[in-house]
């Protein structure tokens, strides 16, 4: 996740360049989607007003009365849960670094078997609107949702600010419109949905926002895989004998690819290792994915609006289904991609790859002069956006209840003659202050890199939510004060182990980077020249001769000499090459020496380091062990004979359904 | 909301036991065959790159067939997950609920 994050928000970092305009669709298909979002919108806009008629109260609001049939939620859950990250991301890295890049996909459905085995059925049969509802049942009511909303809180601004942040620099790279605008246009329209419609409007948001995806996705691939009759070896075939793919792993690998044929470069796409290196992180991310997903408060969320535990069941089971159907397609997206616009065109045009699938769009509909190939851009990115959009409902959703419900009238008002009425007034409240609070963090975080903060909220989901959840579901033993440790323990450890991880950013290696760019790397010079003293064959001499010269000079050099080589250039092929070429070299000196302005005199990271402690990017490996100790201990130094008197019933409960709220009429 | 039941009574009752043996043991086992199942996917592309790298129909090698596998062993899961959950474990949490009100009331 960390990674993926990170590939999205680059574009905050370096402001992409295009050749006509300030987004991806020219100027003059401007209009087709401004008509294309404005459709959207609209219907968006009308389903909130329906159903802002509906709700009348706190429970209509919280979890649309727990009306949401199974196969509703299923699609809900999916709006919820594919992303930006995960349409854009994933198919960029998969565009970029083949195998690799499918990997994600793989952990993102798993997930989903944890949620349906052992979370979505009890937490429908104990809870009511919120995560702390569950842990407040059986432990003392008001530390338990002073503490399960604190983290729900945590876990909702990291990812809510990911959220805001990337799509703001994803609405500015797609369109052009500036990033303050569309980050207040995700905040506005939000706010309308959640406000005026709560959770029935949201939900209905998410299903349309998650068959917009699905279609659009479904027609890409139709029309990259057409061509090779549905044929998996035959598109693999051609994707591996794609010279720009070749061309790529060849960049990828730099001095190792040397000794490759063509066709094994080729082969090597589908091989993995291009894009994640270090093994334990890998797995560390496989876990926080795993386990974080069923601790996500938005998510958990979802379970409460149905009316009984099969319909968890069953939304669980129609999520996966569309959830892992949508993440197979995403080999042909990305993959598509790679051999019809090709890996550097679509890192040049944004560096982690996320405009592979809206340039496959603009390129199956007949380039970027055509009007079908805009129009089917301006599709892809006003589905992009609602995306944004409805991922940020939910998400507000879910934090401004924990604010009204847990805070205010589990812990203020404890309960206590706290009307209707006041409910779901301190509920808009609540989505009011989050709503605003999300728009002014969105606003200042700009240009930050905010990448490790989706890996981050899957990780405190991982590390403090699940723990307690899980073992509060499942072990008599556990009580508040296993709550209160899981929670803190599971929360800082998490964010303390990110603080000192590669994610942060280390000025002195941030500066040494920019002075290899403009300066050339001395130490690969002297690395290349002992390998030529020892290299026997005049062809290996050349190639590293070759590679030293490269590796000597800095970027404004080979600017220079590009620029004196386009001149003497008649072949206008040959001359736009080099135009990309010297464009992409500027692109990297304005780069360097904005670090270099950016960084000057910085020696430490945040945290004053100047260089990270641990190695892993994601520390799910041991943050979540340590979720889980904090439970165990906790719960046993701590003695609240309720917690275990309470067992009884909370373990027939889950198991039965005895009692559970039902869902109210309409 | 009704508070008339006994819940330890209900807790203890045989038919409950049963459910309960039959649900964790059925669960706990799915949940663990499919993290170890996953978890061998990362381990294999950091570890067994050799034999991820082995061709099987075409250009398609072990290593895509294995993530492609990880998709179907999920769907697999749920559905048998479900089919059970539908066709016993609900039918005895039903006739747990119909009778829990007698239950320790003796």
């Amino acid at each position: 996740m960390n990674k993926l994050a990170k590939s999205l928000l680059l574009a905050g970092a370096s402001l992409p360049v295009f050749a006509h305009a300030e987004g991806a669709v020219p100027e003059k298909f401007r209009w087709l989607t401004f008509l294309v979002f404005g459709a959207i919108i609209a219907l968006t806009m009308f389903v909130t007003y329906l159903a802002s008629k509906k709700v009348k109260s706190a429970s209509d609001f919280y979890t649309a009365g727990g009306g949401i049939s199974g196969l509703q939620n299923g699609w809900a859950i999916a709006g919820d849960y594919l992303s930006a990250a995960s349409f854009l991301g994933i198919a960029g890295l998969i565009s970029l670094y083949g195998y690799d890049g499918f990997m994600y996909s793989v952990g993102f459905l798993v997930a989903y078997i944890v949620v349906l085995l052992v979370i979505a059925e009890p937490c429908r049969n104990i809870g009511k609107y919120t995560l702390a509802d569950i842990l407040a049942y059986r432990n003392d009511p008001k530390k338990t949702r002073i503490f399960g909303a604190l983290s729900v809180i945590t876990v909702s601004t990291f990812y809510l600010t990911a959220q805001m942040v990337g799509g703001g620099v994803l609405v500015k790279t797609l369109v052009g419109i500036d990033y303050e605008v569309s980050v207040i246009v995700v905040g506005m329209l939000m706010l309308g949905y959640v406000l005026f419609g709560g959770m029935v409007a949201t939900t209905y948001v998410q299903i349309i926002k998650a068959i917009l995806l699905v279609t659009a996705s479904i027609i890409l691939v139709m029309l990259v895989w057409a061509p090779y009759g549905f044929s998996v070896p035959g598109f693999l075939s051609a994707v591996i004998g794609d010279v720009k793919v070749q061309a790529q792993v060849a960049k990828v690998l730099g001095d190792s690819a040397d000794n490759m044929t063509a066709a094994q470069l080729g082969q090597r796409f589908l091989e993995p290792g291009l894009y994640l290196k270090d093994p334990l992180d890998q797995i560390s991310l496989g876990m926080a994915l795993v386990f974080g997903t069923a601790g996500l408060p938005h998510i958990l969320m979802r379970f409460f609006t149905v009316p009984t535990a099969q319909a968890a069941r069953t939304s669980v089971i129609w999520a996966m289904g569309i959830i892992g159907g949508f993440y197979v397609l995403t080999i042909f997206l990305g993959m598509g991609a790679a051999t019809q616009v090709g890996a550097g065109e679509i890192a040049f045009v944004d560096k982690g790859g996320n405009m592979a699938a809206p340039l496959l769009a603009q390129y199956l509909g007949g380039g970027a002069d055509s009007m079908l190939g805009n129009f089917m851009l301006a599709v892809v990115a006003a589905v992009a956006f609602a995306t944004i959009v409805a991922v940020v409902a939910g998400l507000v959703l879910a934090s401004a209840s924990a604010m009204a419900h847990d805070l205010y009238v589990g812990v203020i008002r404890r309960n206590s003659t706290v009307t209707p009425e006041e409910q779901i007034k301190a509920a808009r409240i609540a989505t009011l202050f989050v709503g605003a609070i999300s728009i002014i963090i969105g606003i200042a975080a700009k240009g930050q890199n905010v990448a490790h903060l989706v890996g981050l909220a899957f990780c405190v989901a991982a590390s403090a939510n699940l723990p307690c959840i899980l073992l509060t579901l499942y072990w008599k033993k556990a009580n508040t004060g296993g709550v209160m440790a899981g929670m803190v323990i599971g929360t800082l450890s998490a964010i303390a182990l990110v603080l000192i991880s590669p994610n942060m950013t280390y000025p002195k290696l941030k500066l040494a980077d920019a002075h290899k760019v403009l300066e050339g790397d001395q130490k690969r010079v002297k690395e290349l020249q002992e390998k030529l003293a020892a290299a026997t064959s005049p062809e290996d001499q050349a190639k590293l001769q070759k590679k030293i010269a490269d590796a000597s000079i800095g970027a404004p050099a080979k600017l220079e000499a590009a620029k004196t080589a386009l001149a003497t250039m008649t072949d206008p092929v040959e001359k736009a090459k080099q135009a990309k070429k010297i464009a992409g070299l500027e692109k990297s000196i304005k780069a360097a020496n904005d670090d270099l302005k950016k960084f000057e005199g910085q020696t430490t990271s945040m945290v004053g380091l100047e260089e990270p402690l641990i190695k892993m990017k994601n520390p799910g490996l041991i943050s979540i062990p340590l979720g889980f100790l904090a439970v165990i201990l906790g719960s046993l130094f701590y003695r609240d004979e309720k917690a275990e008197a309470m067992w009884d019933e909370v373990y027939v409960r889950q198991n039965t359904g005895i009692g559970a709220s039902k869902a109210h009429q309409h | 909301m009704t508070t008339a039941y006994n819940w330890a009574a209900i807790q203890a009752d045989p038919r409950f036991q049963a459910l309960h043996a039959k649900k964790s043991r059925f669960l706990w086992t799915l949940l663990i065959i499919s993290i170890v199942y996953y978890v061998l996917l990362p381990i294999g592309a950091a570890y067994f790159q050799d034999i991820f790298k082995i061709q099987v129909w075409g250009p398609l090698n072990v290593g895509l067939t294995f993530a492609l596998s990880e998709f179907i062993v999920a769907w697999g899961i749920a559905i048998i997950y479900s089919r059970r959950a539908n066709n016993e474990f609900d039918v005895l949490a039903r006739e747990i609920v119909e009778q829990a009100h007698t239950m320790g009331s003796r």
